[in-house]
Formats: C-alpha cells, sequence, structure tokens
C-alpha cells in the first residue's frame, strides 16, 4: 500500500548514508513496510548499497541483509544442513512471489514468531553483524537478537549488515517439523533440530514463543526429557495462529519427531 | 522512466508509493486491489519477468524496469495461452482475482498438480473453491458453444470471460478519470477509537486549513436523517437506527467525520488534524449480558415505532416467540433426547474487491454514483431519501462487482460520495481499505443456538426447541431478517407436531453484523443438523435414514412454529434424491486414504432454502433485437459472480433460436434497465431469469408474427434462427424485419416462490494428537431443479462448499472488547488453494413448476449444510461433539485432550 506519510526516499550507496534522520527508516525489499500503514516520514533504501548477496568461505556463508529470500535459494546445496534453508523459506506464509522482494535481514528485524529465517539462523547459531551508527559494528547470535514479538537488542540508527551461518552448523545434520493452523498456513509452531559431527544436539522452538528459544544436548533426549523441559518454557504465543495450550503440545510433538529422525540417522 | 507493457511512462512515483498504485495511476486499472498488505496475490504483475506482488513492491524501485500487466500478456484478440485456458476452463467467477491468477500461473513451468497449492499459495480466490482454477492452470476445457438454439443446458462461458481474462472488464473504480469536468476529490473517514462515546466537541479548524482540503463534514453539518444500511425490497424490513454522521459512536471505528481532499494522503493527513472531545459511555459487547437488565443500551434513545426497534430497552432489535403444540410435553414423553448449545463465528465475507464508489454530478445537475453494489435500485431509493432528492434525480451504476456474498447488499459508501459530490460539486471517490473491510464492515452475524430435541421409538420426530441469540452489532441492518429467515427453512424442513422457536436479535457495541450468504440459515442449521445426528445416535439409527424419516414431503405444510399464509410450494421436490446420492457416495468408500494412526468417521448435513426471499423481489426487463440479429438483453440485477449474465444470454439463444455470442447484456444500471430489486437471495435466475424469459418469448412472438404476415402465410409455418425468420420455401433477415431495433419487455415479481435442497457428506480423518481433520471425501447433492449450466452450477457449488469449508474450519474474526484483532488477510484464514480439497458435485434430477425452464436457484445454498457436516463427521470420528465454530486444530485439539 502506499505510504502516504513519507515524504523522501533516499538510495544509500556508501555507509555514511545509513544515518536516518528523524523520522526516517531503512528499507530493504519492502514486502513488510509497505504491507501496513506506517508512521515513518522518510525511507533509506538499503537495496542499493550493492551488497553480494551471499558468499561462501572458509568459515561459513555470509548472507547479506539485503540477501532476498529467492537469492538465498540459490547458494549451492553443497552441506548435510543446506535442505534446511529451503525448508524455511517454503515455511514462510508468503508465495515464491514475495521471495524476490523479501529480504533475510528484514525477516530477522521485523522479528516475528513466525518469522523463518530466524528460525533458520537460530538452528544454525547463526550471528548477526551489525552497523552500530558511530561507524564500529557488534556480532550477536540471532537467539539473542530477538527479545519478543517485534522486539529486538537493535537500537536506533543499527542496521543490520549480514548474517554469518559458521560452517559447523552447516556441516551438521538438521531435521525440521512445522505446524500450523492451515496447511500452508502461518507457523504456529517450528522445531528444527541440529545434530553435530560431536553428538551434540541442538533444539531450537520458534514461532510457538515469542522468541526463538535453544535447548542444546549432549545427544538427542529421550520423551521424558523433552517433556519436562517444555514445562518449564513459560508464555507460549498467544495470537490469531494457535492458542498458547495447543502451541505447545504440537511442539511436543514435533519435538518427538525431530528428535527421533535424527536419532535415526 | 517505468515501462508498463512496452510503453514508457515518465510520471515520477511519489516517494512512499507502491507500484500498483503507480500503475493504476498510468491507466493500467486491470491491477487490482484486494488486500494492498501482499497477501492476496490480484495485483500480481511481472517485474522483469518475474511474478512480483505490486502493492508491496517500492514504485521508485521500478523505474528503469519493464512491467507487465496481464493487459500486456494479451488481448481480447490476441490471447495469451494462459488466459485462453482460463476461458476453457471457466477458471474464475468474480474475475476480481482472475488478473493475478494469470499473471502468476503465467510463470510457472512444469509444476505438477500436487506442487501447484504451494506455488499458488499467494493467491486468493474467493469465489471458486479453486478446483475450475485448477483446471485452467491444467488445461482442463470445461466450456462448450452451442449451436444456435441449444444454450440452455450447456456449459457456455461466462459473457465476460475474454475482457475478465485480459483486464478489460471494468469494476467499480476502474473508469478512467480523464473524463471527468473536474479532478476527482478522495474520501478519508475519521474513525471512533472508543466502542461506545458521545461526541462532546469536533474542532475542524486546522483540518480545513490544510491546503487541498476542500470539505469536512461532522454530524453538525449532514442531514440528520435516520437509515439503514442494510437494503431489502421493503425498506421497512431494517430499523431506521443509523445515520450518516452520529454525535453517538456505537463501535470501534464508526464514523466521527468525513475529509475530503485532493488526494487519500491529504485526506487522511487532515484526519489527523480533527480535534475530537469524547464522552465515554458504558459498553456491552457479549449479546446475552447486552439483554439482562441494566445492561447500557445501544440505542436507547431510539423510538421503537419509527426506528422499528423492537425493545430498545433491551438491546433486542427484532424477536419471535412461537410455539406449536405442546413441546413441553412431547419432550417429556419421547423415548429419544438430545440438547446442545452451539456457537458460530463472526466471519467476513472476504470479496477480493472492496467496497468503493465515485459520484459526480451529471450535465443537468443530477446525481451519478458508479458502486460496487448488490443492489442499484435499492441504493438509488434509499439514497434520493437519506439526501432528500427525487428518485429519477439520482442514477447509480454498477459495473462488473469483486465479489459480494450479501456483503454488498448494503449501503456502506455510497452516502459519503453522494453528499461530498453534492457540495463541493465535483466528483468523488471514496474507496475502503481491507483493513476497513475487516473493522467497519458488517460481518456473518454470529449466533448461538439452543437446540433440543424429542423422538418416539421408530424414530419420528416429536419436539423440536431452537433458542437463537444473535449479535447484531451496533446497527441493526439485516438483523431482524437474517434472525427471522434464519429460523425458517431450518426449522420448517422437519416434520414435527411440537415446535418452539425463541429468537431475540441482539445490539452489541461489536461492528455491525449484516447480510451473508445464506442469510442467518447457515448458523441455524449448524445446530439443528448438529442435533439431529446426536438425535440418530441416541436412537441407534443411521443419521441420513433418521432425516429420510422426518423431513417434509410434497403436500407437508411448512411450519416453523405456527400455520401460517404463505407463497412458498412445492414447485419441485429432490431432498430425497439427494439423500440417496450422499449416502451412496459416502457408503462407496471414494476418496483418498486415511493416514495411519488417524481417527476416521463420516457424517452428513441437510440444508433447505426458499428460491427467492419472501415479500417481493421485482425485476422488469427488455430484451432486443437489431438489423444484424444482435439481441440486447436490458436487466437490473448486478453480476458479481453468480453467472447470472451467463444465463441470461442462454435464455434468450434458446428461446430465439440463436447462439450465445449474438446475445450482450446491459445491467445493473438504473438509467438504462428497468426496475429490479437486485442479486440476492439467489434471485438472478429465478426473478431476473424468469422476466427475461418472458420477455424473450413475447420478443419471438413478436419477430414471427411480423414475419407471416410478411411472408403472408401462419405464423406456425415459420421459424426463428439465427439469421433471421425461415417460411415455407422462403426466408427473411433481421434487417428486413427490424427497422432500427425491436423490443419486448417481461417482469417477475418474485411469487410464489419454490424450495432447493442441498445435502453434503463428508468421511475426514483427524489426528488426535493436533487436532488436524484431513477431509478424505467431499460430497455435494444439489436439487437445482433443470440444470441451466453445469459447469457454472459445479462452480457455485464448489465455491459455497469453499467458503462453508473456509467457516467451519479455519476462519474467524478475533475481537477483544470490540477491537479488531484480524485486521489482515494473513491473519484472518481465506481459504487457499491447499485447504480446499476437490468436491463431488451431483444434482438431482427434478423440474421446477416455477422457475425459468424447470430451474431453480443455487448460489446461497451450497453453503449451508457444509459446517454441520463436517461436524458430524468429525463427531463420528472423534466421539466428540464440536459446538463451536471454527473446528480450528487449536480447538479441536483440546476438545480430544482435555
Amino acid at each position: 500500500m502506499d505510504l502516504n506519510r513519507v515524504t523522501s526516499l533516499r538510495a544509500a550507496r556508501a555507509r555514511d548514508d545509513l544515518r536516518l534522520a528523524p523520522g526516517e527508516t531503512v528499507l530493504a525489499g519492502g514486502s513488510w513496510l509497505f504491507s501496513e500503514p506506517q508512521e515513518i516520514s522518510g525511507l533509506v533504501d538499503l537495496t542499493t548499497m550493492g551488497w553480494e548477496p551471499w558468499t561462501v568461505h572458509d568459515r561459513g556463508l555470509s548472507v547479506a541483509a539485503t540477501c532476498t529470500i529467492a537469492e538465498l535459494m540459490d547458494v549451492p546445496a553443497v552441506w548435510t544442513a543446506s535442505p534446511l534453508f529451503r525448508q524455511c523459506a517454503e515455511a514462510l506464509l508468503m508465495s515464491f512471489k514475495i521471495w524476490g522482494t523479501a529480504t533475510v535481514g528484514g525477516n530477522l528485524c521485523l522479528a516475528l514468531p513466525a518469522g523463518a529465517m530466524i528460525s533458520l539462523a537460530t538452528a544454525l547459531d547463526a550471528v548477526v553483524v551489525i552497523w552500530r551508527p558511530d561507524g564500529t559494528e557488534r556480532r550477536e547470535l540471532v537467539a539473542e537478537l530477538v527479545l519478543g514479538v517485534r522486539h529486538t537488542t537493535l537500537q536506533s540508527g543499527e542496521v543490520v549488515r549480514s548474517l554469518e551461518i559458521p560452517i559447523g552448523s552447516l556441516r551438521a545434520r538438521t531435521a525440521f517439523r512445522r505446524f500450523s493452523l492451515a496447511p500452508l498456513g502461518r507457523s504456529s509452531a517450528i522445531v528444527i533440530g541440529r545434530l553435530d559431527d560431536d553428538g551434540r544436539l541442538t533444539l531450537t522452538v520458534t514461532a510457538a514463543t515469542p522468541r526463538p528459544y535453544v535447548f542444546r544436548f549432549g545427544s538427542p533426549p529421550t520423551d521424558d526429557e523433552l517433556q519436562n523441559l517444555f514445562a518449564s518454557v513459560h508464555g507460549w504465543y498467544d495470537d490469531a495462529h494457535g492458542a498458547p495450550d495447543w502451541r505447545k503440545a504440537v511442539t511436543l510433538e514435533l519435538a518427538y519427531d525431530v528428535c527421533e529422525e535424527l536419532r535415526a540417522s | 522512466m517505468i515501462s508498463v507493457n512496452g510503453t514508457p511512462h515518465d510520471a515520477e512515483p511519489r516517494p512512499g508509493q507502491c507500484l500498483r498504485t503507480y500503475l493504476r495511476e498510468q491507466g493500467a486499472v486491470e491491477v487490482k486491489k484486494g488486500c494492498d498488505a501482499g497477501d492476496c496475490g490480484a495485483c500480481s504483475v511481472l517485474v522483469d519477468g518475474t511474478a512480483t506482488h505490486s502493492c508491496i513492491y517500492p514504485a521508485a524501485r521500478a523505474v528503469g524496469r519493464d512491467v507487465t500487466t496481464v493487459a500486456g500478456l494479451g488481448s481480447p484478440d490476441r490471447l495469451h495461452p494462459v488466459q485462453q485456458q482460463f476461458v476453457d476452463a471457466a477458471g474464475f467467477q468474480c474475475g476480481f482475482c482472475t488478473a493475478g491468477m494469470i499473471v502468476t500461473a503465467s510463470t510457472l513451468r512444469d509444476v505438477t498438480a500436487d506442487e501447484l497449492p504451494r506455488v499458488m499459495k499467494g493467491n486468493l480466490c474467493r469465489c471458486t473453491g479453486y478446483r475450475s482454477i485448477r483446471d485452467a492452470i491444467a488445461g482442463t476445457v470445461n466450456t462448450s458453444r452451442p449451436a444456435a438454439g441449444e444454450a440452455y443446458g450447456t456449459s457456455v462461458a461466462a459473457p465476460a470471460a475474454v475482457g475478465v481474462v485480459t483486464g478489460v472488464e471494468r469494476f467499480a473504480l476502474d473508469e478512467p478519470t480523464t473524463g471527468l469536468r473536474t479532478p476527482l476529490l478522495h474520501v478519508a473517514v475519521l474513525g471512533s477509537p472508543h466502542a461506545h462515546a458521545r461526541i462532546t466537541a469536533i474542532d475542524t479548524t486546522r483540518a480545513q486549513a490544510l491546503a487541498g482540503v476542500e470539505l469536512v463534514l461532522t454530524h453538525e453539518d449532514v442531514p440528520d436523517v435516520l437509515f439503514s444500511t442494510g437494503r431489502h425490497e421493503n425498506r421497512l424490513d431494517d430499523p431506521d437506527d443509523t445515520r450518516i454522521l452520529d454525535p453517538v459512536v456505537r463501535f470501534r471505528g464508526q464514523r466521527v467525520a468525513i475529509v475530503v481532499a485532493e488526494t487519500v494522503a491529504l485526506a487522511e493527513e487532515a484526519c489527523r488534524l480533527l480535534d475530537v472531545a469524547y464522552e465515554l459511555l458504558p459498553a456491552v459487547f457479549d449479546p446475552h449480558e447486552a439483554r439482562r437488565a441494566g445492561a447500557p443500551l445501544v440505542h436507547g434513545d431510539k423510538e421503537p415505532l419509527t426506528s422499528r426497534i423492537s425493545d430498545p430497552g433491551r438491546n433486542v432489535v427484532a424477536q419471535l416467540h412461537a410455539e406449536i403444540g405442546d413441546v413441553d410435553a412431547a419432550l417429556e414423553h419421547a423415548h429419544a433426547r438430545t440438547s446442545g448449545t452451539w456457537q458460530t463465528a463472526r466471519v467476513t465475507h472476504a470479496s477480493l474487491e472492496t467496497h468503493g464508489a465515485r459520484a459526480w454530478l451529471a450535465d443537468d445537475g443530477s446525481l451519478v454514483v458508479r458502486t460496487s453494489s448488490q443492489v442499484p435500485f435499492l441504493v438509488r431509493t434509499e439514497l434520493a431519501r437519506i439526501l432528500d432528492l427525487p428518485v429519477e434525480r439520482v442514477r447509480v451504476v454498477v459495473g462488473r462487482v469483486g465479489g459480494g456474498f450479501g456483503g454488498k447488499q448494503e449501503l456502506i459508501v455510497e452516502d459519503v460520495v453522494g453528499l461530498a459530490a453534492l457540495r463541493t460539486g465535483r466528483p468523488v471517490q471514496y474507496e475502503l481499505t481491507r483493513e476497513d473491510q475487516f473493522t467497519i464492515v458488517p460481518c456473518r452475524h454470529p449466533m448461538t443456538v439452543s437446540v433440543d430435541l424429542g423422538a418416539d421409538a421408530d424414530g419420528t420426530l416429536t419436539a423440536m426447541r431452537v433458542d437463537v441469540v444473535t449479535d447484531t452489532g451496533a446497527y441493526g441492518n439485516h438483523g431482524p431478517g437474517v434472525m427471522f429467515h434464519g429460523c425458517h427453512e431450518s426449522v420448517a424442513v422437519y416434520r414435527c407436531a411440537n415446535k418452539r422457536v425463541d429468537a431475540e436479535a441482539v445490539y452489541t457495541n461489536n461492528l455491525p453484523s449484516g447480510a451473508f450468504r445464506g442469510y442467518g440459515l447457515g448458523q441455524v442449521i449448524f445446530a439443528i443438523e448438529s442435533a439431529m445426528d446426536e438425535l440418530a445416535r441416541e436412537l441407534g439409527l443411521d443419521p441420513i435414514e433418521l432425516r429420510r424419516r422426518n423431513v417434509i414431503v410434497p403436500g407437508d405444510p411448512m411450519i416453523v412454529a405456527a400455520v401460517e399464509e404463505t407463497d412458498l410450494t412445492y414447485g419441485s421436490y429432490g431432498l430425497d434424491q439427494c439423500l440417496d446420492l450422499v449416502d451412496d457416495a459416502l457408503a462407496s468408500g471414494r476418496g483418498e486414504p486415511a493416514p495411519d494412526g488417524w481417527l476416521v468417521g463420516s457424517g452428513s448435513a441437510l440444508a433447505m432454502i426458499a428460491t427467492i426471499p419472501p415479500r417481493g423481489h421485482h425485476s422488469n426487463v427488455r430484451v432486443s433485437v437489431d438489423p444484424t440479429g444482435t439481441y440486447t438483453v436490458d436487466v437490473g440485477t448486478a453480476e458479481f459472480g453468480n453467472g447470472t449474465t451467463t444465463v441470461h444470454v442462454q435464455l434468450v439463444a434458446q428461446e430465439l433460436g440463436t447462439t450465445p455470442d449474438r446475445v450482450r447484456v446491459r445491467q445493473s444500471d438504473t438509467a438504462t434497465s428497468g426496475y429490479d430489486t437486485g442479486a440476492y437471495g439467489s434471485t438472478g435466475s429465478v426473478v431476473a431469469g424468469r422476466a427475461v424469459q418472458v420477455a424473450a418469448e413475447r420478443l419471438r412472438a413478436e419477430l414471427l408474427t411480423l414475419a407471416a404476415r410478411r411472408l403472408g402465410v401462419a405464423t406456425g409455418a415459420c421459424t426463428l434462427g439465427p439469421d433471421g425468420v425461415a417460411g415455407p420455401g422462403t426466408s427473411l433477415a433481421f434487417d428486413e424485419l427490424v427497422v432500427e431495433s425491436l423490443s419486448a419487455e417481461g417482469s417477475h415479481d418474485g411469487t410464489p416462490r419454490s424450495i432447493a435442497f442441498n445435502v453434503h457428506g463428508f468421511r475426514v480423518a483427524v489426528d488426535p494428537a493436533t487436532g488436524e481433520v484431513r477431509i478424505l471425501s467431499s460430497v455435494q447433492a444439489a436439487d437445482a431443479g433443470v440444470v441451466i449450466n453445469p459447469e457454472q452450477l459445479r462452480g457455485q457449488i464448489e465455491g459455497g462448499v469453499g467458503q462453508g469449508i473456509g467457516s467451519a474450519l479455519y476462519e474467524e474474526m478475533v475481537l477483544r472488547d470490540g477491537e479488531v484483532l484480524t485486521r489482515t488477510f494473513r491473519d484472518y484464514r481465506v481459504p487457499q488453494m491447499a485447504d480446499l480439497p476437490v468436491t463431488e458435485v451431483l444434482f438431482a434430477d427434478t423440474v421446477d413448476e416455477l422457475g425459468p425452464r424447470g430451474a431453480k436457484s443455487m448460489s446461497e445454498a451450497p453453503y449451508n449444510p457444509v459446517a454441520p457436516a463436517l461436524a458430524n463427521a468429525i463427531r463420528d470420528a472423534t466421539g466428540v461433539r464440536p459446538h463451536e465454530l471454527p473446528m480450528s486444530r487449536d480447538r479441536l485439539w483440546r476438545l480430544l485432550n482435555t
């Protein structure tokens, strides 16, 4: 929709252009920004920074904040964890047509429980690189970046530059399960398991909770262990996409399946 | 520079503009707005060849790129293959989603049928149920081209098909603005932040001072006329409880002030500059609480007689309390009894086209309103009353309507543009947003329905008690009608000596409820058919068998809770056949296999509906022929995907011995056609269609008489064909019979009325661990009389079933203290392609005495039995009875696990 209060649009070409004037906000794909009425008065287009969408290197994969979901799907599927990329992209309510517009960085910053790029990044212990307005940068696990629904640690003027996915995670075996109120609806619960080479298992819960939950195990947990663990989670998410008690029960079912799949592998 | 379909456009996009509005401003009005939020796909275009939702794509980013819309893919004389496929498959109904569907489908390569739902999840269709869209993408041909005089009973394509698939067909706001004498002005409305408040002061100074603002209206500036947004043939059917602007606001979002300005942005900015002071009033959101003593009164200030509100002192807008026989005694002596209370949800119509209207003054100073409405003539009459104009000084024009489902049997935006055009003397447009459609436009009435049933040992129904409470919201539009109709055919379909109905339609401070497909029947049928299923279990009888023993058959009076004089008759009867068809289909075991470990069951439900609304429904039609042998039908009813236009073409082509391509229909314009009550109650075929039939018969007789006299032979010796009239040994072409035009008129008054039936059956699997329901087979049998157009009728039924499955499993408007929390499609689950199974559609073999050529109406009805059939199947599978809609996975899981 038209953002009728917006009176300026600047194309950012250099880091200095990212200093925001009052009322300005950073525009990435725009698929969310243009989907709701906004109170902002100015846009600064990040996509004109010319960042490489993604780079493969020895330490893993760097994904620019402006990398679209479609571009992310072009990353060569050379790792054991590669199938997880498409599984997470398909978990988005949005169709392939929005993949060409929506960005990985935008999905992280929006911090919606059903933000499947958050699920992907959290499951792979990815770190987000943040440009600070003073010219420095900081790094943070995505699991710690997201504090709650539409709430992150990002401070005014901070801009997400990239997502760094470590090679160890990419080489791990993963299992993915999601559930929603309709077959392809907005995710109500996503559970991803990651079995590292050393046998350690990382289980992440997203969509069912206001923020990502990460559980780490020395080896795949039993059903009893999962039940006890989930009993300690408070604040299952409550919105139009599922009641909290149901989300908890479904998440547990998904977690059983994920652990069983990884035990079998 | 942005290239649109190969033409460069130099206009510079505004900084916050999306590509959708840019394209429409450049004249590419084939790009539609369904949601404006990236959810529905109606605005899909290709940007450098990539399918994109233009509503969330910054227009500035398209500079230097090539944009292709559906009109760039192909044109009416050179269709793109996918456009041709949508025509051939009849892959649309209203056609509002079609441009986006086709653009998206045009990019697909080697997508299997199994993958299609995932690929198409970004395109919503509210009309079809998606089967015909799947067919279109697969290249299946469902339509045919009948020979002259053989159109009736064949699957003729909709006359607008080529226009729809190429984006040429114009919906309400698609007319160019370039022809207007002065630039178009735009409306923004300030909505109330409170559920119930009195406006104590409005200071418009700052808003008025904004450059570009032409008019600010508050309750002090508008006619103090009470009316109802709900429109019926008889205006007394709805309570007069609404003003254009009211000093008291009764729901969140209700109009507080109207701003008219040069742009939408300016009008919105001016709204933010309005200073309003409110005195908060106590509010009530629960219809049961609203009836209790001491509850806040929503319309306590109204006079019951003049406003036609049954009991404003108790928030009751309408009520019915009636009994035949002795229900208490019958229940006491019953061999088997069952009772329960059922609750339906608040549902939005989700027509892909939002409400929107444009008004201007004609050269003679009269008011013209172009709007998206099911009822142009009823809007005209009431608009004239509200604005104090003679009816003949108001013209209402309706183009193709992008979905209705009852939601456009209202006067929602026309009063605003009409008044603003009169005050400013300039053309004015008011276009609702999707959020408006959720928050301020009437929704389906939520109902609480309690049912007690009693039967004797052989399964004869002996007692039926129904108690209905409807939440009509802050205004009573359609409140009485929905309540009375809801309790009518649902109860009358059963033969039972002792019946009692208590029903009340109740005001609350929620958004208004209105007319929705089925008009109240679906909610009450959900309860009664669920209770009948339970009763069958109590009796140890098959549920379909129980119904066979108790449904009315020809000769039985149709009784709700009193013997009444009625024009409702058995024009035909196919309920027995429908029950058998569904029984056989379910027994056959057809359908998908159930996943391991899931619970499996089947269930069914029936629905009866009168073929025409009661108390008058009129249509006056003219059919003309010109010297080329082209026929023109002038008819007042509207086309919103119901397929009425196709039916009218078929009737004329059949009667006048011609082919459908030689018949054109001019419709829904109060200036060009005779009076028509409008497109509601599924009347397009059985009222307007009857009028068309009469006019066509008269024109045929006229043509034959003219020819016979010219040839000097008896009329019986002449035959009318596509090229003229053939007599013994010689023939006359149309230009030898007709100078300029020859026409005949026909009319119908909607009485007497017949009844139609629908029976639905489901076999389902339920996963108790998650509450997921999988539909293994879905079958609906319909008694529609003689089938006018098999493909189109199948489409209407599939669409109704799809909407029914949406209401039964997925859709729910969530409110908290009157505030609508579900304000976007992404928070409200309109079924996607993935959500709907293919439904087997079967027809009873009947011929109606009253309908045109034996046909009956069949648009609303298919929706009604779906929710209870699904609930009964779930009950059969799980052993637990659902009482609340939607039977969403979380609700069902809780039902099975607590």
